[in-house]
């Protein structure tokens, strides 16, 4: 499944500096939907190269992190559930604090 | 070197005295002008030239067309934005009427200071408890160099009340607290975050919250921006968004990560427009949305975020987040980081782990050998860095272990043909921190003499050479 994956707010420094990767996702054999929980999952072995704990926190994201599904809130589609379609673009944004 | 200090001393005194002056005969005068403008408008009195008659004849149709209380310097000042059909006379009315409190005179409070001032904002308050530093005006852009050393709510201050003396400005000088908060926000309609820390962000948020003020909120940092609207209309708190603190190792501060100047001010910008929109009642308020700005790649995406939590602990349906409990509760607890951030000051080893950079100076200056490792990232290093220091980012510095030694057996060749001779091995970082924990690691890896210097290039600077740059 072909994906557009997104960094920012200094989440891209755990994959290299690298803002915006174009994957493609292979479904789990026998699975026919892709959901967020297996992105996740996904994204971490591929995808972050340094502190894990950056990123993630248990099977979601740490807190302080927005995930947007086409830009909207994953909250609002539920979340780890979320399934994701072909062309879909995912952002995983840190919070900014500073001014 | 002290007459000049008294000499600079003097003359910033006189400076202000200056300015404070100018800033009462600027005040003096626009109130006189328009006392006089009125005057010439009721007695047809036209010092000008021209005919009583006709003024008088715009007098009376001026008092009876119009059902506003815009006078008419303030017809005059904000004509541009009367002339607009969606804003007009209503809005700017609105906007006349309201007060705006800027947490912050920073990056973010300049910008959006600046505009709430020249727009006609009632009464605009300022919250800022720090000084103007050099380091702070490449985005500070409210602040100037003769203000350098001096509160940022009274450079602040001056600079709006010299772009429109008719607005009330009010300084709060002092650390937005819970003691504090509840009183300062409740003298106002509309509250902007331009704070740099997230236990502020926290406070600010439960405080409007429990106040039930639409909150402003930016933020930026590097290269990026980001924006929102909460507790505005029913829609959601900072809470409601971030339920539970971020991991302090991911707040990462400008002073550490740095920004680019304009990246705040933009923000800032966007910050004042919500704040004119919510006050003068125009417009959609970015609320339920979060803008989020990428300076780099040249892209602004708006995003729908979720609405009010039902579940969330300050804003929820069950939540019985009360005043008394705002006062009581404990946000650098809470998110584990200090309100006013410092320096981190680390102290993880033994004391003969480590040297002064005075006595690492009378060492070098000895001739000892020795090999200095400086575990900063590389672009600090190309900033600045001590001679002969070698440059091992502390992420790499496990990998290139066998440089070190290589360094070492050299500098032993070359400092005397006695074998018994064995280099020093010093590591030194910007603070101090960094390179603890870089010799906690050479401890273990078997470079056991491994010693760290105090303080880092900031404690070279301030008790070795005074001319070494800082940053
Ligand atoms: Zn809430």
């Amino acid at each position: 499944m072909q994906l557009t994956l997104e960094f920012g707010g200094g989440l891209e420094l755990l994959c290299e500096s690298v803002k915006v990767h174009n994957v493609n996702v292979d479904l789990q054999n026998g699975a026919e939907k892709l959901n967020m929980k297996d992105l996740l999952c996904w994204v971490r072995t591929n995808l972050i190269k340094e502190r894990p704990e950056m990123f993630m926190k248990g099977d979601s994201v740490r807190p302080g992190v927005l995930v947007l599904v086409n830009d909207c809130d994953w909250e609002l589609s539920g979340q780890l559930d979320t399934t994701l379609e072909e062309k879909d673009v995912v952002v995983f944004i840190s919070t900014l604090h500073g001014g | 070197m002290e007459s000049n200090g008294r000499d600079a001393f003097r003359i910033l005194h006189e400076l202000d005295s200056l300015r404070a002056a100018k800033a009462d005969i600027d005040s003096r005068i626009s109130a006189l002008e328009a006392e006089l403008h009125h005057a010439t408008l009721q007695n047809g009195v036209v010092p000008n030239g021209s005919s009583p008659v006709i003024s008088t004849a715009i007098d009376s149709l001026l008092s009876d067309h119009h059902d506003h209380n815009l006078t008419p310097e303030m017809i005059h000042r904000y004509s541009r934005h009367l002339l607009l059909p969606s804003f007009g006379v209503q809005a700017q009315s609105n906007l006349l009427n309201s007060s705006v409190l800027v947490v912050g005179a920073g990056g973010l409070g300049s910008p959006a200071l600046l505009y709430l001032a020249a727009c006609g904002v009632g009464r605009l308050g300022i919250v800022d408890h720090d000084v103007v530093e050099l380091n702070n005006m490449h985005r500070q852009i409210i602040h100037t160099e003769a203000f350098i050393g001096r509160p940022k709510v009274k450079s602040a201050a001056a600079a709006c009340r010299s772009v429109n003396s008719t607005v009330q400005i009010v300084e709060h000088q002092e650390a937005l607290r819970t003691s504090n908060a509840l009183e300062i926000f409740s003298k106002y309609d509309v509250i902007v975050d331009a704070t740099d820390n997230a236990p502020s962000r926290y406070m600010i948020s439960d405080c409007c919250v429990v106040l039930g003020k639409p909150l402003v909120s930016g933020a930026a940092l590097g290269l990026e921006g980001q924006l929102t609207v909460y507790n505005y209309n029913g829609g959601p708190c900072y809470r409601c968004l971030f339920p539970t603190p971020p991991p302090t190792t991911a707040c990462q501060r400008c002073a550490d990560s740095g920004v680019l100047g304009v990246v705040p001010g933009i923000i800032g910008c966007l910050q004042a427009l919500e704040a004119i929109k919510i006050a003068s009642v125009v417009g959609e308020p970015l609320s339920g949305r979060m803008l989020l700005f990428d300076a780099l790649a040249a892209r602004i995406r708006i995003v729908k975020i979720r609405g009010r939590s039902s579940e969330c602990e300050v804003c929820g349906e069950k939540s019985t987040f009360t005043q008394q409990q705002f006062r009581e509760f404990d946000y650098e607890k809470f998110t584990q980081s200090p309100l006013s951030p410092s320096p981190l000051k680390l102290n993880l080893l033994q004391a003969d782990s480590r040297i002064s950079s005075k006595a690492y100076h009378d060492r070098v200056a000895n001739g000892e050998a020795h090999v200095l490792v400086d575990v900063r990232p590389a672009h600090h290093f190309k900033i600045v860095s001590l001679p002969k220091s070698l440059n091992i980012p502390l992420p790499s510095l496990e990998a290139r272990l066998p440089e070190i030694s290589s360094a070492l057996k050299e500098e032993e060749e070359r400092k005397g043909a006695g074998s018994d001779l064995s280099a020093q091995l010093y590591v030194i970082c910007r603070r101090g921190n960094d390179s603890q924990r870089a010799v906690q690691s050479l401890h273990k890896m078997g470079f056991t003499s491994a010693r760290d210097i105090v303080g880092g290039l900031e404690s070279w600077a301030q008790d070795v050479d005074p001319n070494f740059p800082t940053y």
